[in-house]
């Protein structure tokens, strides 16, 4: 891999931020609207519950992290295949593995921004500081950044085979685990024959983790080391149907019309 | 044009320069039951100038994505440069750049950060002063710090070929590089072909559906029909063995009669 290859693309979609507010908005839009709504409830929820509900507010802004996350790889690839662009790319030197670490990089980017805005505005709005969490929720958040890249490069390969009529997957996919991810509740809460699926996913053991360390100021080792485990072989897992389907698609020539 | 020493140059390019720069051997490839191109066999010396033409359907941008390795062959080989494409694509692709009409550039991207996002992924090792000469071959410097959108089809088209240029290219495959260029900057596009080709031996495989270019520009053609080469000379010779006064009358009858 060369890293002067991975700063060409990286650089080719920071460009697209320099002068685009429309860019920027979808950035902070959607994690500050969710901040504001959720954050007033949780407000008005704190006098009736316990303050324990303050974690609704940890559970949005990280599971903001594994959005922006996934969207960071599939957008980055959208836009390519918007301006017609990507037939140049790859008829460049540049591997895929290179492709997809820049995108990745991207989605880094773009959770870094978001995150420090929502935390930030968080703190201001309704004095919940995420870095109450402890140091401990560093190497959680990358395990959401690594859940979101696996995502993206899932719905990238999708994209890449069948064209822009899978362009619908890079919304809606990451949503597809929200429900079994214990995002807002325990997976407890699950029907049992749910909960070893909920198990399955990493997302679901950071989002225990955070509750642990909320509820008893317990670092979650066991959580953190299955979120870990699992997002391997999840990584693992998306590269290795990426490279099947780029193989399909240099079979079927679909790299000059996935735009069409 | 002054060479331009990319980062890996001198660990790629081949000792001597081979006589023979593409070589493609009983090139085959199959769409389930349709056969797009068979068993096409033909080899371009160093320097040459050579078209690529038939009707719609011919082959002729399958063929195209088969030497750029975008396509795999269902049988047959290519050799680039005296190397293997399927073991050293990366490598060939250094030395080989694409321009074709239909591919485009990220219209949101200036000129000058579209060159420069290539020249980084070409891996030049003087990317500013690259991009600056290639804009002045292209008269592109009053268009600098346009934005994609602002530009005429023609300009986008100039950017575009701009891009084929920036590796200072030993191999260059151009999908009807002229078709959206007015009279004036379709003349000087040719006549840049022709001095690049004469001063750096570069090596051009060009598909047009402009006849009058095509036998004003190219010292051979090959001549396709139903994935097959019907005919591979000078375009004299060519038109002699028809019995036909130019390439647009010898197009007219293999389109329209099916001669071969």
């Amino acid at each position: 891999m060369k890293w002067y290859r991975v700063w060409a693309i990286f650089t080719r979609h920071f460009y697209l931020y320099k002068r685009s507010p429309a860019r920027w908005m979808a950035i902070f839009y959607w994690p500050l609207i969710d901040l504001f709504v959720w954050g007033f409830i949780t407000i008005y929820l704190q006098q009736y519950l316990s303050s324990f509900v303050m974690a609704f507010l940890g559970a949005l802004i990280l599971w903001d992290i594994l959005f922006r996350s996934q969207q960071g790889i599939s957008i980055t690839f959208l836009e390519e295949v918007w301006s017609r662009n990507l037939l140049n790319l790859f008829v460049a030197p540049l591997r895929p593995i290179e492709f997809l670490t820049a995108s990745m990089l991207m989605g880094f980017f773009m959770v870094t921004v978001s995150t420090l805005a929502s935390a930030l505005l968080a703190w201001l709005f309704y004095s919940f500081n995420l870095l109450t969490l402890g140091l401990s929720l560093l190497p959680f958040i990358l395990n959401l950044v690594a859940m979101g890249w696996a995502i993206g490069v899932v719905t990238t390969a999708i994209i890449l085979r069948y064209g822009q009529k899978a362009e619908v997957l890079a919304w809606g996919l990451t949503f597809f685990f929200q429900p079994i991810s214990a995002v807002f509740y325990p997976v407890e809460v699950l029907p049992a024959w749910l909960q070893p699926v909920a198990r399955a996913v990493p997302a679901t053991h950071v989002f225990q983790g955070m509750r642990q360390v909320m509820r008893d100021g317990t670092f979650p080792l066991g959580e953190l080391l299955a979120a870990t485990a699992l997002n391997g072989i999840y990584l693992a897992v998306a590269f290795a149907f990426f490279y099947w389907i780029f193989g399909q698609v240099k079979e079927l020539g679909l790299l000059m019309k996935v735009g069409e | 044009m002054q060479p331009v020493n990319t980062i890996e140059e001198q660990a790629i390019a081949p000792t001597i320069a081979p006589a023979i720069a593409v070589e493609a051997v009983e090139l085959t490839k199959r769409f389930g039951d349709t056969v797009a191109v068979d068993h096409v066999s033909f080899q371009i010396a160093a320097g040459e100038v050579v078209g690529l033409l038939g009707p719609n359907g011919a082959g002729k941008t399958t063929i195209l994505q088969m030497l750029l390795g975008t396509l795999l062959p269902t049988s047959g080989h290519i050799r680039i440069l005296g190397l293997d494409l399927a073991r050293h694509r990366e490598a060939i692709l250094h030395q080989v750049n694409f321009s074709s009409t239909y591919v485009s550039m990220p219209t949101s991207l200036t000129v000058r950060e579209n060159l420069m996002v290539f020249a980084r992924l070409y891996g030049l090792a003087r990317p500013k002063e690259r991009v600056e000469a290639v804009m002045k071959l292209f008269e592109l410097e009053a268009l600098r710090s346009a934005s994609g959108r602002a530009l005429s089809t023609g300009q986008l088209t100039r950017v575009c070929l701009a891009k084929a240029f920036l590796n200072d290219p030993r191999v260059l495959f151009l999908d009807e590089p002229t078709a959206s260029l007015d009279p004036d900057i379709a003349d000087k596009t040719r006549r840049l072909l022709r001095e690049t080709r004469d001063h750096n031996g570069t090596t051009i495989l060009y598909t047009s559906h402009n006849m009058q270019e095509m036998e004003e520009l190219c010292d051979r053609i090959i001549f396709l029909h139903k994935g097959r080469i019907i005919a591979m000379d000078t375009p004299k010779a060519v038109l002699a063995k028809y019995g036909q006064a130019n390439l647009e009358e010898l197009f007219l009858l293999v389109a329209r009669q099916g001669v071969t």
